[in-house]
This record gives C-alpha cells, sequence and structure tokens, in this order.
C-alpha cells in the first residue's frame, strides 16, 4: 500500500510533507492514486461477481431446498397444484449426481434475473411442469451465484437427472447437449427444437451461459423422463443420501 | 491522497496500521456488500437464459 510506505519515518508532528511538493505533483500523485484504486475497484467486483455471489446464493439455495422439502413432506398440495406458480416460488427440487453427491438445488418459477441471481434454478414459465408431456425447461448461471449449471458440460449418456416435486420424483436421463444462440427459442418448445410439433415424450431442458464466464451462446442439455417414484415410495436409491442430507 | 490520510490518522506507527487495515476492510465490506450489488444490474454479462419470445 502506497500510504504505508509514504508515511514510514516520519517524526510525530512534523509538517505534512505534501507542502514540499508543487501542487502540480500533488495533483498528478492523487490522480495516480485514484487509478490505482479504480483499478483495486474493478478487480474487486470481479472477485465479488465470481466468488462472493456464490456465497449469498449458496446460502439461500441450501434454505430453499430445505423449506421445499419441508413442504413437500407436509404431503401433496390441494389439487389444482397445476396452475402457474407465483415468480420466485419453489416447487421443485433438481438432483443432477454427475453435477456432486450433495448437489440438491431449489428451482423456482420465472427465468428473471431475480431468481437467477438468487435462488439459481429458474423454470420457463411458459414451457411444461416436470412429467408433463413436452418441455420442462429451466436456466441457471454457470457461473456467480451459485453456479448452479457450472458441471453441465459433464453430462453424459447415462447419467439421470432428478426432480423432486410434492408429487413424487421425476427421473430423466441425458439424452444430448447442443450449444445454440441466445435467441434460439425453439429449444423451449414442446418438442425441443420442433416448435408446433405435438410432444410424445416429457422431456428436461437444462441451460445455460457458454462458453463459461461469457454470455455469448447458450449451452443446451436435453434428457428424456424415464420413470416417476411417487413421494409415497421414497426417493430413488441413487439420491436417497443427498435428498436425506438435503433434508438436515 | 492515502498518505495524507495516513499522516492525520491519530496514535502511534502501529495503531495507524491497524486502522489503515480496519479502513481498509469496511471498505471492501461495503463495496461488496451494497455498492457491487447496485452496480451490477449496469453488467450486461450475467443473462443465461434463452429468448423469451415462443414460438408458437
Amino acid at each position: 500500500m502506497p500510504k504505508v510506505a509514504q508515511g514510514t519515518g516520519m517524526p510525530a508532528g512534523a509538517p505534512p510533507r505534501g507542502s514540499r511538493r508543487g501542487p502540480l505533483s500533488a495533483a498528478v500523485g492523487v490522480f495516480g492514486e485514484l487509478f490505482l484504486t479504480a483499478g483495486v475497484v474493478l478487480l474487486l467486483f470481479v472477485a465479488w461477481q465470481l466468488w462472493w455471489t456464490n456465497l449469498d446464493a449458496g446460502r439461500t439455495q441450501e434454505a430453499a431446498v430445505e423449506h421445499a422439502l419441508e413442504g413437500f413432506s407436509a404431503g401433496p398440495p390441494a389439487e389444482p397444484a397445476e396452475g402457474p406458480a407465483l415468480e420466485g416460488d419453489t416447487f421443485a427440487v433438481l438432483y443432477v449426481p454427475r453435477f456432486g453427491e450433495d448437489f440438491a438445488r431449489p428451482v423456482a418459477a420465472g427465468v428473471g434475473l431475480d431468481v437467477l441471481n438468487t435462488l439459481g434454478i429458474g423454470h420457463y414459465p411458459e414451457t411444461q411442469m416436470p412429467g408433463e408431456k413436452g418441455n420442462f425447461a429451466v436456466a441457471a448461471h454457470r457461473q456467480t451465484y451459485g453456479e448452479a449449471f457450472r458441471d453441465i458440460h459433464k453430462l453424459r449418456e447415462g447419467d439421470l437427472v432428478y426432480v423432486q416435486t410434492a408429487k413424487g420424483f421425476y427421473t430423466y436421463a441425458y439424452r444430448s447437449t447442443q450449444i445454440v444462440h441466445p435467441s434460439s427459442s425453439e429449444v423451449l418448445a414442446p418438442v425441443p427444437g420442433r416448435p408446433g410439433k405435438e410432444p410424445s415424450e416429457a422431456v428436461l431442458t437444462m441451460t445455460s451461459c457458454d462458453p463459461p464466464f461469457t454470455t455469448k451462446m447458450r449451452i443446451i442439455a436435453v434428457s428424456v423422463l424415464e420413470s416417476f417414484t411417487p413421494a409415497a415410495d421414497g426417493p430413488p436409491v441413487a439420491i436417497a443420501d443427498t435428498v436425506a442430507q438435503a433434508r438436515k | 491522497m492515502y498518505a495524507w490520510i495516513f499522516r492525520h490518522l491519530p496514535g502511534p506507527l502501529w495503531l495507524r496500521l491497524l486502522i489503515s487495515v480496519l479502513l481498509v476492510g469496511l471498505v471492501i465490506l461495503v463495496l461488496m456488500e451494497y455498492v457491487f450489488p447496485w452496480a451490477n444490474q449496469f453488467v450486461p454479462w450475467t443473462d443465461s437464459t434463452i429468448g423469451m419470445v415462443l414460438p408458437r
């Protein structure tokens, strides 16, 4: 720190050293310090985005999962539960063993930044709900704010993705990944990539940024509904530990 | 500027160093908790969604 270097070795009560410098040199000095400060602040901003936001979001998302699971165990909600959820309502929990043994994240309604920057995973409101024929499409950050889909590119054929709602557990099997332009909204269609076509299967579409640390393109991972486990039967064996842990 | 602030801190050298560290820490905390979250709304590179207009 410059202030330490310049301030050491001065006898207490000495006249301010600045008075020995000309006004121009003093002004240049202040400018220099301001520029250095601006540089440090920008670096801090990057640190905040890449690191600090994860701390905040991590706590929020953990609490949201716990809260959602409590709600689920209180029994299935009074029908009809199919109505459009309020933006920011956590209605599901996503488990992806490939993303980590303890990966359990809340899925909230809406893909506004107020959802993605706090709860993490947001559901595109125009798309279908878990288990419904059509496309259950969700978005999340690849970096920052909990970076729920940081490892989305690591999904391999055979990987299973679990969606828990009040009704039970939907098991999706990962099928394919593609990189598309941010405007390619056809991937959100009931049959991904074929807008207007009548869906015959239930798919899960996860979207995030690509390449990492940019927003140039979008990475799309599609999985297909394989099975459904009613809540009464308990979680599928593969995620039993994760569910128990998330519930605390 | 920083030298001027440092000279005007009270106490012996060790105390002034301590105060400086605390001040720097405080500034960083204020930036992280209040300034950056606010400034973030002007940053264009946080979008991870697909265009919202759905073809029907």
